[in-house]
């Protein structure tokens, strides 16, 4: 569905990535795992069109949008949860759901659609009429999410969803990325929480300073001594 | 004592609604843009440059105004196609720059198509009669801008508060990237900015040299200064802010015009003192003492800048 090949990134000089490349699935969760400054977050944001690779070409659905402005390739069906959620705190809930569908026409599926985000997580409905900046970090995860959804995207890309948050939430959240696969999207998960993304992935790639060194599916990875002791801890042997 | 302030109040209050239309335009763009629109008091000046020459044409009035207001608007879209835009990833501080020189730029070719000589701004019917309000006699203008600027400022704001254009200003004007992940276009979305303002200055154009009756290259600079600060005074981003401050400024700056005439008449001095020469100073003067107590104005937001 999504084919990246040898994507170089560079910042002023310095290659973030150095010529990676992978290949998404239709319908499947599959994860991109790594340390910090490993590179996984400007995979997502070239993918989105918000950085320019120097080399490397995107397919997705076998079209190649690497040229693509982030308005066209949000219109392919590619959508972001950004880092850090990034919900507009000025705005309120239910117009943070009715800006996901900015692109959308059709009226009355955008009212079923946010119906459905409602029935995903409730506690937005509660919240409908609030400030998104008013919500709490788990709730603003979630509306980040729905927000997503709003866009009616084939290929949901999430960035780090459960940062600094609660550790019974950041179950929430697995939850419902695995309930977005059940609906038949697709979902390229970016995670230091390198555990439970394995556990929740169909497939996973390692990435280490600008480039992908194994990968595998989840459970290979779980499996794997080197992997282990990386980035699960060796604690967390059983 | 009522009969001497109220002249003076309600002239305050008539510049003050002509503040408050430019000062919108400053506010709008530095919410979305966080750019102080050096250039905005010049496309005040040259919409009322344009409507002396359009006037000067001989085609009828209700074919005037439109065509000045769509022209003004043109000027200030383009302003920000070719003298912003490009600048859009660079610091700050250059666009700034830009501003200032597409300030002098069109400063300059005023006093080229002018020759540097005071323009008569034409008589609008209507709002340029002079009527009686109680002990005043003023032009209809000074009356009707008030309304005309609430009217406005109404319709502004449901349009930001109500529309999906306005829901993109507003999403926009907090984060540039999460909007184009969204979808939006934010060229289109900081356009639509720059049009509203200067729509709103074209028409603060018309009421405010209907009262001041020459135009010159540098007619804007002043209003231009004093609806700035009464952006910042409100709250440099809040539309609401920038309303209110423009029209207290226009209320004190007027009072202080008369402040001769009312103690003279109450007969707390007995020759004037000439405090009129200060209205400008005691402008800013306010606006130091506003930004020490409440450096944020008085609805601005908390200062979160981006990280």
């Amino acid at each position: 569905m999504l084919k990246v090949t040898d994507l170089v990134v560079s910042y002023g000089g310095i290659e973030a990535l150095k010529g990676i490349s992978f290949d998404v699935e239709q319908g499947q969760i599959v994860t991109l795992i790594g340390a910090n400054g490993a590179g996984k977050s400007t995979t997502l944001r070239t993918i989105s069109g918000l950085v320019r690779p120097k080399a490397g070409r995107i397919y997705f659905e076998g079209r190649d949008i690497t040229d693509l402005n982030t308005q066209k390739i949000v219109e392919t069906g590619i959508a972001m949860v950004p880092e850090g959620r990034r919900v507009f705190v000025n705005l309120t809930v239910l117009e943070n759901l009715r800006i996901g569908a900015y692109l959308r026409k059709d009226k009355a599926v955008i009212e079923e659609d946010i119906n459905y985000v409602y029935e995903l997580f409730p506690r937005l409905k509660e919240r409908s009429w609030q400030l998104a900046g008013t919500l709490s970090g788990g709730e603003q995860q979630m509306l980040a999410v729905g927000r997503a959804v709003m866009t009616r995207p084939k290929l949901i890309m999430m960035d780090e969803p459960s940062l600094g948050l609660a550790p019974l939430v950041v179950k929430d959240i697995f939850k419902i990325i695995e309930t977005l696969k059940s609906t038949g999207m697709t979902v390229l998960l970016i995670e230091q929480n390198a555990n439970a993304a394995l556990h929740a992935c169909d497939y996973a790639y390692v990435m280490e300073t600008g480039r992908i060194t194994t990968s595998g599916t989840g459970e290979e990875l779980l499996a794997s001594e080197a992997i282990q002791e990386a980035y699960l801890g060796k604690s967390s042997k059983k | 004592m009522w009969d001497t302030i109220f002249p003076y109040l309600l002239s305050g209050i008539s510049v003050g609604g002509q503040y408050a239309l430019i000062a919108i335009g400053y506010t709008m763009v530095y919410g979305i843009l966080r750019l102080i629109n050096f250039a905005h008091g010049d496309v005040f000046m040259v919409s009322a440059i344009i409507m002396v020459y359009i006037m000067a044409s001989g085609l009828p009035m209700w074919i005037c105004i439109p065509l000045v207001l769509l022209i003004t608007v043109a000027i200030g879209f383009l302003i920000e196609r070719a003298a912003y835009k490009p600048l859009r990833s660079a610091p700050r501080m250059s666009v700034m720059i830009s501003a200032i020189g597409v300030s002098y730029t069109l400063q300059n070719l005023v006093l080229y198509i002018t020759g540097g000589l005071n323009k008569q701004y034409p008589t609008i019917p209507w709002i340029s009669d002079t009527m009686q309000i109680g002990a005043a006699k003023t032009k209809i203008v000074t009356v009707v801008t008030p309304f005309l600027v609430i009217l406005l400022v109404v319709a502004l704001v449901l349009l930001i508060n109500r529309t999906k254009i306005g829901m993109a200003m507003r999403a926009v004007s907090k984060d540039f990237e999460t909007s184009q992940l969204m979808g939006i276009k934010i060229n289109n979305v900081i356009s639509a900015t720059f049009i509203i303002g200067s729509f709103l200055a074209g028409v603060g154009s018309i009421l405010f040299f209907t009262n001041y009756p020459t135009v010159i290259q540098t007619s804007g600079a002043m209003p231009g200064l004093k609806a700035f600060v009464a952006a910042v005074f409100g709250g440099i981003g809040s539309i609401p802010g920038a309303v209110i401050g423009a029209f207290i400024i226009g209320i004190m700056e007027n009072i202080i015009k008369g402040l001769d005439v009312i103690l003279f008449k109450l007969g707390v001095i007995q020759a004037p003192l000439g405090l009129a020469t200060f209205s400008d100073a005691f402008t800013f003067a306010l606006l130091i003492v506003i930004l020490v107590v409440k450096p944020s104005g008085l609805f601005g937001e908390k200062v979160t800048d981006k990280v």
